[in-house]
């Protein structure tokens, strides 16, 4: 009957086991693509089973004596009083020992690894984190624009597979200002794309780094791990690993402009991206910028906001393709996204589609 | 007040108050047993509270996108969550075991100061409120319990100057208790009490005693730090005005792993009292347990980068670090080895107090073991800051210390009010609590590995979260079943009339069960003298050296039982000089917060602070610690 009932327990924990490998989970730690993260599982895997072995030993181990040794009713046995054993007490002192350090040694060894210096042909990439949103600069020689600034995106970090990838760690801020004119600030954000690589932290006054390469093209999401602030939970970014040829394609389109929208709609909703707007509230390009035509970078910069790589907006919580979630943001982004950091200007229904207009057609 | 006192000294202005029972008398008095239970009430206190914000964490999580809270509201509950469970709960309730037990168990009839006790329960008790007023004053802490700078410097909400303050009001009463105790336990111990002949539960609170005086001060750095820099505008912690944010982690985690072990050592010293005592075996290894004990407040001090592993201190020290961690986990293994050779071969009565040290145990070994993996440097950047991590700190402290306190709570409980807690509410209680708390806590392993980050209010559908969030919420509310359970059961058993006095339900083997339930103010008619470890147990029984069996004592042999002393002449101890009740300590403990509204309002009030503490400190500098009679 008690074996009865042990194995139906151990059918349904097995099959909520099941049912908990989610088909869609996107940042699972257990499943590994990038050659950092795949390190890291296959260091943690035997870890995880000499655990479960002392776990069986030790629990067991106290079940069995629990059992075993548990007053009998009616029964008045007074126990033999041992007060120790030296011999055995050095023993399970030793034990211990002896297992940690065995994995201690794989532990040291992938630790420096990954810590070694890039390859001379390593694509390099400054991540910066704001308060709730990443930036992603190129500020390699080969992928200068048109006009003469490295390659700047936001919210999805593109890269070729096949490479070795070098990101430096920057912590930004202290431009934008949210609805109450609190500006975001440099605090401590944590950069991680579980199934490419573990974290590092994002230090202000300290360029950490994180070496990895990727061979399987694909989207990868990610999100800060450092508690930076009200909007934690939603600083997240997605990556984009794209072939080589894809690559060369994008850095190519990267490196010009989008072309200048022919639509009226689009094209008004340029003209009030680029000059102040006539509410007096203040102007997009105090904060953003577009291509060659001046704006500040302390919002993600838009060039190719509608470059199909570029797959969420606004610390990447929104798909780019969601127009009711983009004239939500625009309208009011503090009843969208709270504290955000781009003030309210006050923009009217038909500023917002023409803003919207534009933005699109920046591919 | 002063109807309920009695004119005692002419000394001073007030008149000193004399009353030993009544509603007032908690105010003024000096005993550590009343102290005791003040800690341990206010203590659960906060424990509900903690455990209310716990589950509106929960409820906030338990589907995607939850919106029962928002950020703002998120951030806040989360962080007093986390800075009530471990500064107003566990650390405060460790402080009423401490406070109770340790001078019935080596022998003293109160603390080395009493007034000095009276007085960090009250600056303990304080600093909470002052805390909590935080979310009527314009919102609470919301940085997180670890407040990493410059987030908590820089954040707009005026929540982290409430957290930097309270802290260290908190902190001032744990230093002086912490001088305290280990005054009484170096100093007071009974005729013949060697120290290895004290209980494990006094050695823990001797080891904590020392960790709480040697963290504490580095906390104290970095809380003024913070402070100064919210308040008025310094820079250590802004890079861009040539200050450090690293500064910040490598104080508080300096003080925050040794905080660990302030907090689940006493509940080893709980557990190595109650597994002796329900197999009816001394503790297996008494001097391996006490060593690792110590060895473990040592090396907890060497341990704080590995909450850092990812901030980029380099391979040299994440190596080091990596190999300490791994180091600590020898002597905690080496305690739980020796409490199964402790019940290995005993006559192990399933008691509630066993059934929590029990469950503590096994609990805390999945604690210890998701430990373990943290030491492995490179996995853990995968796992530090996930839910990974939250399944392994409840583990060590929910599952450690909690079922500990638990445990101590049964256990003592006859031995404050003379009468027991109903046993099967108290075993029902068990199976509900170690059933939601691992289902509370186990799924978090889970969600952490998949990708869950702490900290955050909400998560989306598509990472596949929902089911283990969904498990996680149904314990969290079986775990407050059972903390409901408690109450009631300490309701049932309070308002019972009271019946026949227990005095030894459970065939104890310390001093504390010597003199009667609840102890009389002077704790012992006379002090015993101590032979042994596990004194009140050799008076019982016998160890016949052929066989190593007990057999009873003979009656008259070496003295017996509680009421020993009664015919020795001293009268019930009528002739005994005991500390009278003060108000000072409550006087000067109620100038902190006032000092602290001031740091955040105005340099007046810090002024009128300062005056009540120097008042409080004079009328207590000048009044004898016994009343003139």
């Amino acid at each position: 009957m008690r074996k009865k009932a042990l194995w139906t327990l151990g059918l349904v924990a097995v099959g909520l086991l099941l049912a908990a490998c989610a088909p869609n989970a996107g940042q699972d730690t257990l499943k590994p693509v990038g050659d950092v993260a795949k390190q890291q599982k296959a260091l943690f895997v035997p870890v995880f089973w000499v655990a479960v072995a002392v776990f069986v030993i030790v629990q067991g181990g106290i079940l069995l004596i629990a059992l075993r040794y548990r007053h009998r009713k009616g029964s008045d046995r007074m126990p033999k009083q041992t007060h120790g054993n030296t011999r055995l007490e050095i023993g399970w002192t030793i034990a211990p020992a002896v297992v940690l350090a065995v994995v201690t040694v794989p532990t040291i060894s992938l630790l420096w690894d990954l810590a070694r210096p890039p390859n001379d042909d390593a694509l390099n990439i400054t991540v910066e984190g704001y308060q709730w949103w990443w930036g992603f600069v190129y500020p390699d020689d080969d992928l200068v624009t048109d006009w003469d600034a490295p390659i700047t995106i936001a919210d999805t970090l593109v890269v070729p597979t096949g490479r070795e990838i070098y990101l430096s760690l920057e912590s930004k801020g202290g431009a934008a200002k949210d609805a109450n004119g609190d500006p975001d600030f440099q605090v401590i954000h944590s950069f991680w794309v579980p199934e490419l690589f573990g974290k590092q932290d994002v230090m202000p006054g300290q360029t950490n780094h994180i070496l990895f390469s990727i061979d399987t093209p694909g989207t990868y999401t990610g999100q800060c791990a450092e508690f930076c602030g009200l909007q934690h939970a939603l600083m997240k970014l997605e990556v984009v690993a794209l072939a080589p040829a894809d690559w060369e394609a994008w850095v190519a389109n990267q490196k010009s402009e989008a072309p200048s929208p022919t639509d009226p709609l689009a094209q008004r909703g340029q003209d009030l991206f680029l000059n102040p707007l006539s509410n007096g509230s203040g102007s997009c390009t105090a904060c953003h910028a577009v291509g060659a035509a001046p704006g500040a970078a302390a919002a993600p910069n838009l060039t190719h906001f509608a470059d199909p790589t570029h797959t969420c907006f606004a610390g990447c919580n929104w798909p780019t393709t969601d127009r009711e979630a983009l004239a939500r943001w625009l309208d009011n982004p503090d009843a969208a996204k709270l504290g955000a950091k781009m003030p309210d200007y006050g923009l009217e229904p038909d500023e917002i589609e023409a803003i919207m207009a534009y933005l699109y057609s920046l591919t | 007040m002063a109807s309920l006192s009695v004119p005692a000294s002419g000394r001073g202005s007030l008149r000193r108050p004399s009353a030993l029972t009544g509603f007032w008398s908690w105010f003024t008095t000096v005993d550590h047993k009343k102290i005791g239970i003040m800690y341990g009430v206010a203590a659960f206190a906060f424990f509900i509270v903690g455990g209310l914000e716990a589950l509106l964490i929960r409820a906030q999580l338990a589907q995607p996108d939850g919106t029962l809270l928002n950020a703002d509201e998120y951030n806040q509950i989360f962080t007093m969550h986390g800075i009530t469970m471990i500064f107003l709960f566990v650390m405060p309730m460790s402080a009423a075991f401490f406070n109770y037990m340790i001078p019935l168990m080596v022998g003293a009839r109160d603390v080395a100061f009493p007034r000095l006790n009276a007085y960090s329960f009250w600056v303990f008790a304080l600093g909470g409120l002052f805390l909590y007023s935080s979310f009527f004053l314009g919102g609470a802490p919301n940085g997180g319990w670890f407040g990493y700078a410059p987030n908590s410097t820089t954040d707009p909400s005026i929540g982290m100057t409430f957290y930097a303050l309270g802290l260290l009001i908190t902190g001032i009463a744990s230093t002086a208790g912490a001088v305290n105790l280990a005054v009484t336990v170096v100093n007071m111990r009974a005729p013949g009490m060697t120290l290895f002949r004290m209980p494990p539960f006094v050695w823990m609170g001797l080891v904590v005693q020392f960790l709480l005086v040697f963290a504490l001060p580095i906390i104290t750095v970095a809380l003024f730090q913070l402070l100064f820099d919210r308040r008025w505008d310094t820079a250590f912690f802004d890079p861009t005005r040539g200050g450090q944010p690293i500064l910040w982690q490598h104080l508080f985690w300096l003080f925050g792993h040794p905080e660990v072990y302030i907090l689940i050592l006493p509940a080893f010293g709980i557990i190595s009292e109650v597994l002796p005592v329900f197999s009816r075996k001394p503790l297996f290894g008494y001097q391996f347990v006490i060593f690792s004990g110590i060895a473990i407040g040592f090396i907890g001090f060497g341990v704080w980068a590995h909450h850092m592993f990812a901030a980029g201190l380099g391979p040299v020290a994440n190596t080091a670090f990596g190999v300490s961690t791994a180091i600590i986990a020898i002597p905690t293994g080496v305690k739980i080895f020796n409490w199964m050779g402790t019940m290995h071969g005993g006559d192990i009565k399933f008691a509630s107090p066993m059934l929590y040290s029990v469950g503590a145990v096994m609990m805390f070994v999945i604690g210890g073991l998701s430990g373990v993996t943290h030491a492995i440097v490179p996995s853990d950047y995968q796992q530090t800051d996930t839910y990974y991590i939250v399944a392994h700190l409840h583990y060590v402290i929910f599952g450690g210390a909690v079922f500990g306190i638990f445990s101590g709570l049964y256990y003592w409980w006859p031995k404050v009010y003379g009468r027991k807690l109903n046993e099967t509410w108290g075993k029902v209680q068990f199976w509900i609590l170690i059933i939601g708390f691992n289902l509370a806590f186990g799924p978090m392993h889970i969600l952490g590995l998949q990708g869950m980050i702490r900290r955050e209010y909400t998560y989306p559908e598509t990472l596949g979260l929902t089911f283990w969030n969904q498990m996680s919420t149904v314990g969290a509310f079986l775990i407050a079943t059972s903390v409901a359970m408690f109450l009631v059961n300490v309701a049932r058993t309070q308002m019972k009339p009271r019946g026949e006095v227990v005095e030894d339900p459970w065939d104890a083997r310390t001093l504390e069960w010597m003199t009667t339930s609840p102890p009389p103010v002077h704790n012992f008619d006379e002090i015993p003298t101590v032979h042994a470890l596990d004194e009140f147990w050799h008076r019982k029984y016998v160890e016949d050296e052929r066989s190593g069996r007990l057999v009873p004592a003979q009656a008259g042999a070496a003295g017996a039982g509680p009421g020993e002393g009664d015919a020795d002449g001293h009268g019930g101890g009528h002739s005994i000089h005991l500390p009278s009740p003060s108000y000072w300590p409550l006087v000067s403990g109620l100038g902190l917060p006032i000092m602290a509204y001031g740091v955040l309002y105005s340099w007046w009030l810090i002024g009128a602070g300062a005056l009540v503490v120097l008042i409080g400190f004079y009328g207590w500098a000048i009044e004898p610690s016994v009343a003139e009679e």
